[in-house]
Parts: C-alpha cells; structure tokens; sequence
C-alpha cells in the first residue's frame, strides 16, 4: 500500500530559504535508506506558496489567487510518497525522519494512504473499470 | 518512545511486525556475517524477534527498535558461540573471531552498524536464492528472510499449510549450513548464474501474484507488490547489473496495468482493450526510468540484452503509447525477435507473431502461427488457438475462429480467461 507523506510549510520554506547542510545530509541519507529498503516511491519538495496559485469555482466561473498565502499552518513545502505493507510500517518509517528536519512545534508531519484499486472494488464495485471514475 | 504503561499487546505486535519487515534482512546479515553460518543465523534472528514480541508489550516499544532487534540478535549469537565450542573453532578457522571481538567492543552503536550492511543484505540474498535450493524452498526463504514475512503469511499467499512452508525452510537452511553458503557476493565467472538465480526468485513471486490479481484475491496480489519491493531493494544495492533494473521496470509496467486489467464482472481486460487512464501512470514513470538505467549500463559494442531488459523494452512499448493504435509494433517485433535469439522459445514466437499481425496485417502472422501448429510444440498452450482464432476473426474467417476460440476455452485453466474465450467462441466479442 501506498502512503504519503505531507511535511508542512515553515516561514524558512516559504521565504524560499533552502535547508542547512546538515538537514539536506541528513534528508538525503533518509531517503537512500528507504531507497535499499525498497520502500521510496518519490519526495519532493515544493517552492514558496508565493510562486503558486489557488483555483476556485465560485458563482459560475473559475477564481485565480496568487499566492504567497498567509497561512502558513495549511501550507504543505514537501512530500514523499512510500510503498510499505502496512500502517503501522508507514508510522515506523516516519519515526526514522531526521529530527534536524522535524516541524517546528504545533506542526505534523502527516501521513496519508493512497487510494489503490482494491479501495475501488470495495467500495463502487461498477465503477472499476469502466473508466467513469476518476481517482 | 520511553516505556509507556501497558501499551495494548495486539497494537504492540503489529508494530513488531512492521518493524520486521524493515529490519529481518538487515539482522539476519549482521548475525550471519557474526556466525558465518546463514541458516543458524536466522533462527537466532527469529530468537531477538521472539524476545522481542515478550519484552516490548511489557516495557515498551524501544526508541530504535530496528538497533534493539540487531543488539539482541548479534548478543544472542555472542551467547551461542560461548557456548558451542564447535562453532567457535569453526570460526576461528576462517579468521571470524577477531571480527567478533570487533563487534563487541563497537555494541554501542548498533545505528553504525546498520548502516553499513548493504553488502551483507546483498550477499543474504544470494545465499537464500542459492541454486543449490530447490525454486520452492528459494521463494519462501527470500519471503522470509528478507521480506520479513512470517510463515503463515508466506503459507497463506501461496495456497499452502504452514507446515508445508516451516519444513521448507528449515530444509533450505540445513542445506546452506551443509554447503557452507555464506553471505559473500559472488564474483567472476560466478556471478551472472547466481544473479540469475536470485532474478528468477523475485520474478516467480512477482508472478504468483500477478496472476493471483486476476482472481480478484488481493491477499496473494501482496506478492507483486512483495516482488516489487524486493526488485527495489537489489536496484539500490546492486545499481550497475543491467538485468536487476530490467527485471524491476518489467514488474512495475505490468503492475501497473492491474486495476485496468479486470473488467466489471470480474473478467479479465486484454490490453489493448483497457482503459489506459486506469494505468498506474507513477509506476510507469518509474519503470522507465528503471530501464533507461539498464540500457544505459549496456555498452553496445559488446553486451547484449539480458531477458529481463528486452522484456522490459516491449512492455514500455506499450506504455508509452497513450492510445493502443499509437504503439510501435515494429520494434514490438524486432525486440521479440531478439529476445528469441537469446531465449528460444516457441512461447516468444507466438508473441512476435501477434505482434506481427499488428505491424504488418494478420495474414503474416497467421503464416507463423500456422508453423508453430504443424511443429506441435504448443500443443497444451491454450493462447495458441486463441491467438489463432483472433487472426482468424480479424481475417473474417469467422467460424474458423470460433472453433479456435472454444478450443481455447478448454484448454485454460484461468476462470476469467475461460469466461472470455468462451464469450468470443459465442460470437460476442
């Protein structure tokens, strides 16, 4: 199964300040050691909010806001994407994070699971295959 | 975490079991290198994971768990070579105990000490696809020692009693610690049969499972995700074989056909039928990306491509066509062709030929099919009458094809497939 991984926005981040050595060191040795175990699907890290754009459907039309936007709580600056066999091996993973790249305090890494075809066949068994569904 | 009071048992072992899967190759190289004897190391990894599962609900989930199950496992095996003299002078002999007193003195940092096992895990995975193993006893102690899995898991993914698989193992290991296996990598001349091995190993779980997922039977359908994640783990630590990375792309591009590939009743969806929006478009990205690195590690002035490369090569054919008329059949049938010369195979031809129906027309290939019938060597193969049957029909010889379709039906042993012969016997395809 397929979890990722959403790691918050920092006013660092969002000022466009790239990590310190050490916390590139570290992210990097993390992912070589997902990368041997199999597990490392893919990470990335976002630019500043300020370089994006938020899209509504407002009264019949499409709505564009440039960022920077100000709340920095429910900006996300990076994700990576594992393939574990179970929750609880997603959690062990996220346990390993380099602490010199932890969120400040008031802050989660947070962890969510893909959805994959046997979701589907679970939940809108007529749906599979037909295409009409869009995950 | 620092012990927490009474952590609920069933919450702790799951973690325990997670844990594992993580870390079961990883401590089983740490003590197999300790003891030089691969069998007796993983029972005494099994011993720290038993420990484990007694200690951890009682004083907590330790803060590295991984670093805790390594510690245990290598004390234990400190503990046995104490106490078994035998052993002991065994390792003396091959110069292993200076090691050993190494590793005493560096207990303290058992992270290091993980860190630095790549080659280790490496080796423990030749020496659980070792070909002096039969493919049965290899698959369930590559599950086991290096996925983690336990053996009901591995008894329930392959239809089996948990018995049927303890024996297994336990065999296989006797049979290491008669041959003396040890965790080395092999080199020269060696190398390219027992890489074969352990490739072999991983695509035979990879397929148990794919054809398990047509059955709807998620639970057997881990396996492809097993081999996958295997396939992963030899790409980083043997990242300059061609074949490991040819071998994973292979996987991933027909994984990632898996949600496409059964339809709303559960029969199953040709794939050039299937809806390639339904692809898993990440796994594919990955894949090939996997077999541009393989194709990069051949030089072309002397290697060939290895099977799992070429095979690889015409999946990615079809994945990177975003409709089925857009995909080059023409180098679909030139790669078969090469794949036929290192691996001949009635099986191949019958691909090319298909493949050659599309990039030429039907009549040419049904020249070939017609070859493959007078030789007799696919007679059991029910994809003969039904590729017959398909050229046929596209030929507008209709009854023909029928007859071969129904042929076809009789012939598979795959419920779905049946449904599907037997729809198009019936004219309704």
């Amino acid at each position: 199964m397929r979890f990722m991984i959403l790691v918050p926005a920092s006013p660092e981040t969002e000022q466009g300040r790239p990590g310190t050595g050490q916390q590139f060191a570290d992210m990097h040795a993390y992912n070589e050691q997902m990368l041997k175990a199999g597990v490392f699907i893919d990470g990335q890290g976002l630019h500043p909010s300020a370089k994006g754009a938020r899209v509504t459907w407002e009264d019949g039309d499409w709505g564009v806001t440039d960022g920077p936007f100000a709340e920095a709580r429910e900006l996300i600056a990076g994700f990576t994407i594992i393939e574990v066999s179970s929750r609880e091996e997603a959690i062990e993973w996220l346990r390993k994070w380099p602490t010199s790249c932890a969120p400040e305090p008031g802050l989660a890494l947070e962890l969510r699971q893909v959805l994959a075809p046997e979701d589907f066949t679970a939940t809108h068994p007529e749906t599979v295959s037909t295409g009409r569904l869009q995950p | 975490m620092s012990p927490t009071t009474g952590p609920r048992t069933d919450e702790v072992a799951r973690t325990l079991e997670a844990v594992w899967r993580m870390e079961a190759a990883k401590v089983t190289a740490v003590v197999a290198r300790l003891v030089g004897d691969v069998g007796l190391a993983e029972d005494l990894a099994q011993d720290a994971f038993v420990q484990a599962l007694e200690q951890w609900p009682r004083d907590g989930i330790p803060h590295k768990p991984g670093a805790w199950l390594t510690a245990t496992a290598r004390r234990r095996a400190i503990d046995r070579i104490r106490r078994d003299v035998n052993l002991a002078s065994k390792l003396q002999q091959v110069g292993h105990l200076e090691e050993l007193r190494v590793a005493e003195l560096a207990e303290g940092d058992f992270d290091a000490a993980l860190e630095d096992i790549d080659d280790d895990v490496l080796g423990l995975i030749f020496a659980a696809c070792h070909p002096a193993l039969t493919a049965q006893a290899r698959i369930s102690l590559t599950l086991r020692m290096i996925g983690g899995l336990t053996t009901r898991e591995i008894a329930r993914a392959f239809l089996t009693t948990e018995s049927t698989v303890a024996q297994r193992i336990s065999r296989a290991k006797k049979t290491l610690s008669q041959d003396g296996v040890t965790v080395e990598i092999p080199s020269g001349a060696e190398l390219a049969p027992r890489l074969a091995s352990v490739l072999e190993v991983v695509y035979l779980i990879f397929n148990e499972g794919y054809a398990a997922t047509s059955g709807r039977d998620w639970v057997r359908g881990d396996l492809m995700e097993e081999a996958i994640r295997l396939g992963r783990v030899l790409s980083a630590l043997a990242p300059r074989e061609p074949e490991v990375h040819g071998l994973l792309a292979l996987m991933e591009i027909q994984a990632s056909r898996t949600r496409a590939r059964i339809g709303r009743d559960g029969e199953a969806v040709l794939l050039l039928d299937q809806d390639r929006t339904q692809w898993d478009w990440a796994l594919i990205r990955h894949a090939l990306a996997a077999l541009d690195r393989a194709v990069s590690l051949l030089d072309p002035a002397q290697d060939a491509a290895g099977p799992y490369v070429l095979q690889a090569a015409i999946a990615a054919c079809h994945a990177r066509a975003r409709t089925a008329g857009a995909t080059d059949w023409a180098r679909i049938v030139a790669l078969y062709g090469q794949l036929g010369v290192i691996r001949p195979s009635p099986v191949i031809d019958l691909n090319r030929a298909v493949a050659l129906s599309y990039a030429e027309g039907p009549a040419a290939a049904l020249e070939v099919v017609d070859g493959l019938v007078a030789s007799g060597d696919l007679a059991d193969y029910h994809l003969l009458p039904s590729v017959r049957g398909d050229l046929l029909a596209r030929l507008g010889r209709d009854d023909e094809a029928r007859a071969e379709f129904a042929r076809a039906a009789e012939m598979t042993q795959n419920d779905a497939e049946r449904a599907l012969l037997r729809r198009r016997a019936a004219g309704h395809v």
